[in-house]
């Protein structure tokens, strides 16, 4: 089976994040980069439904030129090949990033046919919009199921049984292939890079698309990808527009230091009894 | 003003209150009616035939968020949940009514629903949301202009770490309202109105029903519900009263009964930071965080957690936090309500033994 991965640039850190002095973006000049942990588990999960059922794996990403890294970090995993669709330095909201994605996606099947599966993260860490592969997968008519955290494939019937958890249990649905899927952290836990990944990873060519913001009406591509240009995409921006970052007011309390090790059991056992639970 | 309610076994869903206490004021400023869309199916049964909504502790409930109508909307695929079905119906109501705005709570289904319909009906849709208000000249920009109306909204990015304040521009502003972000009261001119069912049952609340059958053409691609398993018992970590979690600092598996006592001990449920689901310590439906549950626990017990923000995001609504680290600058305990510096292995058990000894 095919399957398509999309993945997408984030920066990394444990810390609150620092804000560039215009507060329109995360100061990333002392962070390193990642995909996020949803995709992460995407990527794993192609590579294992490929190792079983047969086929490759695909990564996509719209995104700065840097986002060049993480489709390496893929392949290091194990993914078969990657492709970067360049948007330049600055975040797409999500209907253009959709509409890239589409665009990206529709130039990859008309060349090398359908993928059977198109697997998104369920959100991005840092924008956490919630609707690129809903989007995606709604223009290019497919079915999708979100939040997932257990996918089997049935060859025979050319379908896929999608496992979310819900509030009070786990729902089972089934989609007939091709179609989509955005997957959740805990689908599995995703391996570390091998040196022989990392090495061919380094090595990897990777296919080049570069995204145009167009005007509605336009097509999607334009050009051939003549005289070693990337292939252009033409993307419609959407109507949701960022205009700047803050942070959350934070209450700041001081911390009350109940004591030093098991010394401090009993004024420990006093909050509990005080909260009415033992 | 539309407002998509989603329906549990006690009625309106708690986090469609919050939409609908949300949503209110902002109708209101508008000077527009508040619409309610529900799906009839499964939760409410049709008493009779021909009537959608006869559930009148349900209207009693809408009317007293002094919505005007309700949209249900019924059709015999809608049986079952289904994510394009659902956002397909919500998209041909949108289409019709032509509302201002439509507002769903940020739940996952909510979310999906919203997703979905947004994507068919080829609207921009803006997440998360905790404030939201029409931008510019009253009439400058009309629903007929090119682009639509233009509001201003914040929204929560980064699982609540940060906020962001964005522009909106759409002839159909669709957002959903970040958990948590409203108070769920009723409508406060309305709030005097007498909750008493039965009372009201000759005087039907004024709530007009209006049902809404959508269409699917015989082609329509759709996931397909096919089985649901409900969780048997247990405390679940989203709703426990407490919640005693470990990180890295706990250092095995095994390290993690003694938590696993504690929590017993005191009805609660047991959490963990990613690095322990990472090393395989813990199932992942333990994960506390932003790519985990989020909590809202009386006691929040961390225990060998750093606090690390994609971890704080997710326990920072607990009501109090106890830290147990080595480390007293660890970004836990500078937050925390209260903290014991020291080894979890030798305080935790402690806590376990002093329990045990008042009991008795
Ligand atoms: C996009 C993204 C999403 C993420 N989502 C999540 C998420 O949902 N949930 C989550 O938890 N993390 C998440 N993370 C990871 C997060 O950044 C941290 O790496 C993680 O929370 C750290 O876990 P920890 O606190 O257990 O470990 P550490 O940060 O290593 O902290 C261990 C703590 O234990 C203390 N300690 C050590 N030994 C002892 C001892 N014997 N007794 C007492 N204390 C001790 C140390 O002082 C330290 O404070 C995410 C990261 C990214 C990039």
């Amino acid at each position: 089976m095919q399957v398509l991965v999309c993945v997408k640039r984030v920066p990394a850190s444990g810390g609150t994040p620092q804000l560039t002095d215009d507060g329109v973006r995360v100061d990333t000049r002392n962070l390193a980069f990642t995909v996020g942990p949803h995709e992460e588990c995407a990527v794993e999960e192609a590579i294992s439904l490929v190792a079983t059922h047969g086929g490759a794996v695909t990564v996509l990403s719209v995104g700065p030129a840097e986002a060049e890294e993480q489709l390496r970090y893929a392949i290091s995993m194990g993914a078969d090949r990657g492709v970067l669709v360049d948007s330049g330095a600055d975040e797409l909201d999500p209907q253009a990033t959709a509409s890239a994605l589409t665009a990206a996606i529709r130039q990859l099947e008309s060349e090398g046919g359908p993928f059977d599966l198109i697997m998104f993260g369920n959100e991005s860490p840092d924008a956490g919009n919630y609707q690129v592969g809903i989007r995606v997968a709604c223009a290019l008519g497919r079915a999708i199921v979100g939040g997932v955290k257990g996918i089997t494939i049935d060859d025979d019937a050319g379908t896929a049984t999608l496992h979310r958890g819900v509030a009070d249990g786990v729902e089972a649905y089934e989609v007939t292939l091709p179609a989509a899927v955005a997957v959740k952290e805990g689908l599995n836990l995703p391996r570390y890079p091998s040196m022989r990944g990392r090495l061919r990873a380094r090595k990897a060519e990777l296919a080049e698309f570069r995204a145009r913001i167009g005007t509605p009406g336009t097509p999607d591509t334009e050009g051939g990808p003549g005289a070693g240009e990337p292939v252009e995409l033409v993307v419609h921006r959407g109507g949701l527009r960022k205009l700047r970052l803050r942070r959350p007011a934070e209450t700041q309390s001081e911390t009350v230091l109940l004591g030093h090790g098991s010394e401090a059991a009993p004024a420990v056992v006093d909050i509990l009894e005080e909260l009415d639970v033992v | 003003m539309l407002v998509l309610v989603e329906l549990d076994e006690h009625g309106v869903a708690p986090g469609s209150l919050e939409a609908l206490a949300w949503a209110h004021p902002i109708a209101r400023e508008l000077g527009e009616p508040l619409h309610a869309a529900v799906f009839a199916s499964g939760t409410i049964p049709p008493a009779a035939p021909g009537d959608p909504l006869v559930d009148l502790s349900l209207r009693a409930e809408l009317a007293r968020h002094e919505v005007s109508t309700v949209h249900t909307i019924t059709h015999p695929e809608l049986a079952d949940y289904s994510p394009e079905r659902w956002g397909e119906s919500l998209a041909q109501l949108i289409a019709g009514l032509r509302p201002t705005a439509v507002v769903a709570a940020g739940t996952e289904r909510g979310t999906e629903t919203m997703a979905q319909a947004a994507a068919r009906a080829d609207l921009p849709l803006a997440v998360n949301c905790t404030e939201l208000e029409r931008s510019g000249a009253p009439g400058a920009e009309g629903p007929d202009g090119p682009d639509g109306r233009s509001w201003r909204l914040a929204r929560i990015r980064q699982g609540g770490m940060l906020l962001e304040d964005a522009e909106l521009t759409a002839p159909i502003a669709i957002v959903t309202l970040a958990p948590g972000a409203a108070e769920s009261t009723a409508a406060p001119n309305a709030a005097a109105e007498p909750a008493d069912v039965p009372e009201m049952q000759s005087d039907v609340p004024a709530v007009a029903v209006e049902r809404f059958e959508p269409e699917f053409g015989d082609r329509f691609v759709a996931s397909r519900l096919v089985g649901r398993t409900t969780r048997d018992g247990g405390v679940s970590l989203a709703t426990a009263r407490v919640v005693v979690s470990g990180g890295r600092g706990v250092g095995s598996a095994d390290g993690f009964g003694p938590l696993e006592e504690l929590a017993k001990l005191t009805g609660g449920a047991v959490g963990c930071s990613r690095v322990v689901t990472n090393n395989g310590w813990r199932p992942h439906s333990d994960q506390v965080g932003q790519t985990g549950t989020k909590v809202n626990p009386d006691l929040y017990i961390a225990c060998g957690i750093s606090g690390a923000t994609q971890h704080w995001v997710g326990c920072m609504s607990s009501k109090a936090i106890l830290a147990i680290n080595t480390d007293p600058d660890a970004p836990m305990v500078k937050r925390a309500t209260y903290a014991v510096i020291g080894d979890v292995a030798d305080i935790v058990p402690a806590v376990v033994d002093e329990i045990h000894r008042r009991a008795q």
